[in-house]
């Protein structure tokens, strides 16, 4: 009799304590006129470093500013997106339903954005993209509360063709991963080449995240095109780098490619990077005041160089503070604040650009060239470049 | 494919698929003789990986790195057998994958908290760092041929120790019975720990030798892992000859796999298992 | 190995209570809950049945398999094309089409994966999943791995009458919390019927029940069919809630994923199966949650939090909750008899 009414007791107290765990985060998070400001971006996994360089620079551009949105305070709120997919769903509606955010800034991997794309149509909440490519979030399922701070997979690339024409390169051979990041990318690449009159000999591609490549460089090295143009990016760009190189293909085969191939891996791929040429929206190196003081500040301020995701979250802060600022903070009066955000002029470190009417950036693309372990900007390879947009019902 | 693409890739699936099997050796060791399932042999790849840009970078010297990386990678296996594996022999195949699986939770995060999350390379050693021209075109690394000298010899090493040496005796008698084995005198426990901590020794010596081909980067150990898997179950498990011969059938269906059927080169390697296993349901040399 | 021990497959009592108290509170939370959690309950429950699917293969089979995620992950995909761009499908029959699809592909895969054996039936599970991942992941008609949406919640009207919408966050709450019972009473029927009674005495002891005469490879390949068939129904549930499927839905983790529950649950008994879905899904939750010690974020190392867990619970509960609940709720009477089940 006294075990059973200790099961009793203690599956009730089991419960009620759960249930009690349940309900308070909805207590403690009560109304208190902030503005509520949600992350959802990979803190742990393959893509740990680019989250925080994203919310690095979100929060300085907002400190630089004062620390307020419109006049308001800012609570913060974060979410591992763990780069995961299938839990994409949940954890955008744990900032969106849970936490109620005003803004949901995320995300890096675009199969993620796909989750949070969902929400962000179905709630109306206001979501800014500070990384993920995903042609869809500024195409087919654009949203008047969606905006992108980024670029969308396509841009680097379509800048591309037109530059490896000019260097007189006819015939080249595109290389990437099967995913639909690589056959974005290959989209952009495809469209400027062809239209510039090169030829693409052939399109290789490896099953992602596969990074053994050499079987594909023996086919590279016996296609004898004039230059390879390529879409990879992290540890598998460090490794296709230094396996172009081993392979004697360096010098002989021009390597070209959207910047993703060079941008953070530069130390790990060591000299067997240099001479390759990138398009991009931003450069380490770019030579303007602008770009100067936000790295000087950056580096104050987090104790490491900032890179093109730090730019991108800066951006999104820049772009937050210019639509709150233009309804003074009140952020659900939407229509006059995405007019707002709509028609800003963004001043990036990258250069200034503005917002696509599918609500994706206009910018330049940069040429760069990896010179003594850095981006070298060697030109615009396309000015005030625009993503098509195409079934975007906005457009 | 002309005669001469063809040798060479013939050339990069030979030198795929030697790395694999240094890949699983160590696997298949911990596995066939101790029939202990472990997930968390990625994670050990990882750490070696690691280890050797650490340590090469403040001991100036990738060959000592992989010396000490060694000695702490066998030390580490010591450890981790004494603490937590040597209880698991005797558990079902369902405990051990659900410890090893909390293991790769473990390992990921203490590593972001040690080494945190940039991408690293690892340079060659510039002895190794030419590389060997083949045609107009294409050149082979030389640190890959050495890589592959590396694993041949480890190959016979193990085989030699299997087969040839006292404690490859204790080990094969062990494995087959080991009440037996240890009613007949010898120290089980102590034969346990000793292959454990080679497997993992293996697993990090791996990492550290292939970190400059392969960079050293959050996670690497997880695609390693299922193609280690791969090539354990489809050679036989226990059986190392095994573990050698379906590296090299990997390597090979892989390669040309990419080559010549790019649209399923992801599932090939899948395909490839399921047929030897409906073929022969426990592996090519089932022990 | 030894093979494993029958868990629990009659429930004792405090077990009972503690599950009939859960189910109260299970009814009861909508009216308390606010949207955000009764949809975490929902996902909870629909976890639950994907839990039970493989606990039937797992726990009461003895068929540990890796890739049980696939089946999961196809009914939704089967949801997603039945399911037309411009307006909803009806609840009628795609769920049974989307159920089917799963069952078809666990009988086909099974066919030739249950002739294996321990760690190669295990392996060669995992070899088919990735195998099914790679077909989605790689095909930009399939969706490829961006996913798909899955634009309406199905319609549940017969004729012009329509007895629910699944629009409602609360309707799509109970309509799950109906599914589940409905899944684990059917299970355990069957786990005290002759054919459950069969692949019990499998898990057991193959060979014995070969000598007796069973057919263990019909039986086998009928408990994987079903498995994979009742993971659909938890596959096209998700679809249905969440509205988008994506291949890593049918990946490797998943498949791990589901496996931890069954086991921090306690297998063999499908109530388990439940326990270990909720907790597991809600230990993520917490420590995830953690707050600020100091300097350090202990949230963000949730991961650590979670492999201790893993491995303390294998180390020393390898029975799971209920395995707990049991031992410390009892008290002295059923300590050493709980062992030698049958």
């Amino acid at each position: 009799m006294t075990s059973r009414r200790l099961v009793l007791t203690r599956s009730a107290a089991v419960i009620g304590a759960a249930s009690s765990g349940l309900l308070l985060p909805e207590i403690v998070r009560a109304q208190s006129g902030k503005v509520r400001v949600g992350f959802m971006l990979p803190y742990t996994g393959t893509f740990a470093q680019l989250g925080v360089a994203i919310e690095n620079g979100f929060r300085m551009a907002i400190n630089e500013q004062g620390g307020k949105l419109g006049g308001r305070e800012i609570e913060y709120f974060k979410v591992d997106d763990e780069s995961e997919p299938s839990k994409a769903i949940e954890n955008a509606s744990k900032l969106v339903q849970r936490d109620k955010v005003d803004v949901l800034v995320g995300t890096v991997h675009s199969g993620v954005q796909m989750g949070i794309q969902k929400v962000a149509r179905d709630s109306g909440v206001l979501s800014l993209i500070p990384n993920a490519g995903v042609h869809a979030a500024t195409r087919g399922l654009c949203a008047p509360n969606v905006f992108r701070t980024s670029f969308s997979n396509s841009q680097p690339t379509r800048a591309l063709g037109q530059a490896m024409m000019a260097k007189g390169h006819k015939k080249t051979v595109w290389i990437t991963w099967k995913y639909a990041a690589g056959d974005e990318a290959f989209e952009g690449f495809k469209e400027s080449y062809t239209a510039a009159g090169g030829t693409i000999v052939k399109e290789l591609g490896l099953p992602f995240p596969q990074v053994e490549f050499q079987a594909l460089l023996t086919e590279i090295a016996a296609l004898k095109p004039d230059a390879v143009a390529c879409f990879f990016a992290g540890g598998g760009a460090a490794k296709f780098i230094r396996d172009y190189a081993a392979a004697g293909l360096k010098g002989k085969i021009p390597l070209y490619g959207s910047g993703f191939l060079t941008e953070g891996v530069l130390t790990a791929a060591g000299p067997a990077a240099e001479g390759i040429v990138t398009t991009m929206h931003y450069s380490d190196s770019l030579d303007t005041p602008r770009n100067k003081k936000f790295r000087l500040d950056y580096a104050k301020a987090f104790r490491s160089q900032p890179d093109v995701y730090a730019v991108q979250g800066y951006d999104t802060g820049l772009l937050l503070i210019q639509g709150a600022n233009a309804v003074k903070g009140d952020l659900n009066s939407k229509p006059a604040l995405y007019k707002a955000m709509e028609g800003a002029t963004i001043d990036s470190p990258r250069g200034k650009w503005t917002m696509s009417r599918a609500h994706n950036p206009v910018q330049d693309i940069y040429l760069r060239v990896v010179e003594n372990g850095e981006n070298k900007v060697i030109g615009v390879a396309a000015k005030a470049l625009a993503d098509s947009g195409v079934g975007c019902k906005m457009v | 494919m002309d005669l001469a693409n063809f040798f060479i890739q013939l050339l990069n699936s030979v030198q795929y698929g030697l790395l694999l099997f240094m890949l699983a050796a160590g696997l298949t060791l911990i596995f066939g003789i101790m029939g202990v399932v472990n997930l968390a042999h990625g994670s050990f790849y990882m750490l070696g990986a690691y280890l050797a840009w650490s340590l090469s970078s403040l001991l100036g010297s990738l060959g000592l790195a992989i010396i000490v990386g060694a000695l702490l990678a066998v030390a580490f296996g010591f450890a981790l057998e004494w603490l937590l594996f040597r209880h698991f022999y005797k558990r079902d195949h369902l405990d051990q994958v659900l410890l090893t699986f909390g293991l790769i939770y473990i390992f990921e995060e203490l590593r972001s908290i040690v080494w945190g999350d940039d991408v690293h390379g690892v340079p060659i050693p510039e002895l190794l760092s030419a590389s060997v021209p083949l045609t107009e075109n294409l050149a082979y690394p030389v640190y890959r041929l050495f890589m592959s000298g590396v694993c041949i010899a480890l190959a016979l090493g193990l085989y030699g120790l299997i087969s040839k040496t006292r404690l490859g005796m204790k080990i094969r008698a062990g494995a087959f019975n080991r009440d037996m084995a240890e009613s007949l005198g010898i120290n089980i426990k102590l034969i346990h720990a000793v292959v454990f901590a080679l497997g993992v020794g293996l697993a990090a010596v791996a990492g550290m030798i292939a970190a400059p081909i392969a960079s050293v980067y959050p996670n690497m150990g997880a695609q390693v892992l299922i193609m280690c898997f791969v090539v354990v179950v489809i050679g036989g498990i226990g059986s190392v000859r095994g573990a050698l011969i379906a590296a090299l059938l990997v390597g090979l269906v892989d390669t040309f796999g990419k080559v010549l059927l790019p649209q399923m080169a992801g599932m090939l390697i899948y395909m490839l298992m399921a047929a030897v296993l409906l073929w022969k349901p426990e592996g090519l040399f089932k022990q | 190995m030894s093979a494993q021990k029958s868990n629990l497959e009659i429930l004792p009592r405090g077990v009972q209570v503690t599950l009939a108290l859960g189910l109260v509170a299970l009814v009861a939370f909508p009216f308390t809950g606010t949207d955000y959690y009764i949809q975490m309950l929902t996902r909870m429950m629909i976890m639950a049945i994907f839990a039970m699917s493989l606990d039937l293969l797992q726990g009461v089979t003895g068929l540990v398999s890796l890739g049980h995620a696939a089946y999961f992950g196809l009914a939704g995909y089967a949801l997603a094309f039945m399911m037309p761009q411009g307006e909803p499908a009806s609840l009628w029959w795609t769920l049974p089409a989307a159920v089917l699809a799963s069952g078809l592909a666990a009988l086909v895969i099974g066919f030739f994966v249950v002739r294996t054996h321990g760690i190669y039936f295990i392996m060669v599970t995992m070899a088919f999943a990735q195998m099914v991942f790679y077909l989605f992941f790689d095909n930009r008609a399939l969706g490829g791995s961006d996913g798909l949406y899955i634009n309406f919640k199905p319609d549940a009207s017969v004729a012009g009458w329509v007895p629910f919408d699944l629009d409602s966050k609360r309707t799509m709450y109970y309509f799950t919390l109906g599914a589940m019972l409905v899944v684990y009473v059917f299970l355990r029927r069957l786990l005290w019927s002759p054919f459950g009674r069969a692949l019990a005495g499998i898990r057991v002891n193959e060979h014995r029940m070969r000598a007796m005469g069973f057919g263990t490879f019909g039986y086998k390949l009928a408990a994987f069919t079903l498995a994979g068939s009742l993971a659909g129904l938890a596959g096209y549930l998700w679809g249905t809630q969440t509205g988008y499927i994506n291949p890593e839905l049918m990946g490797f983790q998943m498949s791990a994923h589901a496996i931890m529950m069954v086991i921090l649950g306690g297998m063999g008994n499908f109530a388990g199966a439940i326990v270990g879905a909720f907790a597991f899904e809600y230990l993520l939750h917490v420590f995830k949650d953690l707050p600020q010690l100091g300097s350090v974020n202990l949230g963000k190392h949730w991961q650590l939090w979670m492999g201790l867990f893993i491995v303390l619970l294998v180390t020393f509960a390898p029975r799971g909750l209920l395995g707990l609940v049991e031992r410390f709720g009892m008290g002295k009477e059923k300590t050493g008899g709980e062992s030698h089940h049958e």
